[in-house]
């Protein structure tokens, strides 16, 4: 077990949403203020690392044929549990991220995970690789929200309760955001940058190896 | 049964609340299957008939066995139950339309391929779902939001994919916005464009 690759796989080289492009619903859909991405990412995170860990640990005693489905049996339960806990104490972000939290179902991080690492890797192994991964995707959402909320509203880190009644701080001067950034096609926009990005980071750092090499 | 009402219900799942463009359900297939007109056709058919019976059985089941679950006497109220009977429901109807497909119409199914599995894992097919039981819509209502939903899915597919056709043939783009970022972007026009039925209402 190597922890260190794994950190670097989830975080960066192997990161769910910038690189192995899964889970593009939620990562577009919720990310309009600070809050909702960083209750979404959580949520994710441990609901990764519950099922990543109930999976491998399963992995001898489910049949091949019918693993998806004893999948998402798993994944369904820790969804169930995260939703309602979330319904009895943070009954906001249960609000905002409204039909998203259930639909964590079918999110193709967590049953790409199970499909692709837990199936074939032990429990420590595949409760680190959840947590990485739920952290990789988490600091995308954030990174969304901070870009698309900054941008369209003015504000930064709203949505929490005890920072300025939920309106966040604001960094720009009010009615200077651009409002298209907050819908729909912002969302669309903001990831297709960072995606680019993360695809010019990543050739960039292949060639200086090459480089490296080649010397 | 108020006829404008499910019109207004059709002409919101299409068009005003598309569900890729702006409810952001169904991306990963929309995304994945748009290379070609033809595949994104088919996806975009099956998937919509997906939906709509997932509609009509997840009403029945939510109604009478998870909500009032009549059939048991006074039975405990099962509604913390729905997710995962929704995928269970979900996953069986693909599985089943799978085995129709493949004895009954196998050109279909031929042409459809791999893509018929996936649809499980749809989170438009899921969300329509949970959205009719959001909504409190009853049998008809969901049925037709279910139908109409996966209309709107099929347009979406079918106009990105045409343009997509034409983006790979002719493109000049940076060198980091190949591939996939460049198709966000054109998404994210349409679905600029969509913005445009925001203003839509039926009386």
């Amino acid at each position: 077990m190597d922890i260190k690759k794994q950190f670097k796989e989830g975080l960066v080289t192997q990161n769910p949403v910038l690189v192995q492009l899964l889970g593009m619903c939620s990562t577009m859909a919720i990310t309009t203020v600070f809050f909702n991405g960083v209750g979404m990412g959580l949520s994710v995170l441990i609901i990764l690392t519950c099922s990543n860990i109930v999976i491998s640990a399963l992995r001898k005693v489910i049949p091949n044929s019918i693993r998806i489905a004893c999948f998402i049996v798993v994944i369904a339960t820790f969804v169930t549990i995260v939703d309602l806990l979330l319904k009895a104490f943070v009954p906001a972000l249960s609000d905002s991220l409204g039909v998203f939290i259930p639909l964590i179902v079918v999110n193709c991080i967590i049953l790409g995970r199970a499909e692709g690492f837990c199936y074939k890797n032990g429990v420590a192994a595949s409760a680190v690789d959840g947590i990485f991964q739920g952290i990789g995707y988490t600091w995308v959402l954030v990174v969304m929200c901070l870009v698309r909320e900054l941008l369209g509203n003015g504000t930064i880190l709203g949505g929490l309760s005890f920072i300025n009644d939920s309106n966040g701080i604001r960094i720009l001067p009010e009615g200077v955001g651009a409002l298209g950034i907050s819908l729909p096609v912002g969302g669309f926009l903001v990831l297709a940058c960072l995606i680019a990005f993360m695809q010019w980071a990543l050739a960039r750092s292949e060639k200086k190896k090459t480089e490296e090499v080649a010397q | 049964m108020d006829v404008t009402q499910l019109f207004s219900i059709a002409l919101g799942a299409i068009l005003v609340n598309n569900f890729i463009f702006s409810q952001f359900l169904g991306i990963c297939p929309f995304m994945g299957v748009s290379k070609k007109v033809d595949t994104a056709l088919g996806m975009g058919l099956a998937v919509t008939f997906v939906m709509g019976l997932a509609s009509a059985v997840c009403w029945i089941i939510n109604e009478y066995l998870l909500v009032n679950p009549a059939i048991f006497g006074d039975g405990p109220n099962l509604a913390f139950m729905q997710t995962i009977a929704f995928i269970l429901v979900i996953a069986s109807l693909v599985q089943f339309v799978e085995m129709f497909l493949k004895k009954n119409v196998p050109s279909l199914y031929q042409a459809l391929g791999i893509y018929l599995p996936l649809i499980t894992t749809n989170c438009a097919v899921l969300g329509v779902v949970l959205l009719n039981v959001q909504n409190n819509y009853n049998f008809i209502e969901s049925v037709v939001y279910g139908i109409t939903g996966g209309l709107g899915f099929l347009l979406a597919i079918f106009l990105f994919a045409s343009v997509r056709e034409r983006l790979d043939a002719t493109m000049d783009c940076p060198k980091a916005f190949e591939g996939f970022p460049i198709a966000l972007v054109t998404a994210g026009l349409i679905a600029l464009a969509f913005m445009g039925f925001s203003g839509l209402s039926v009386f």
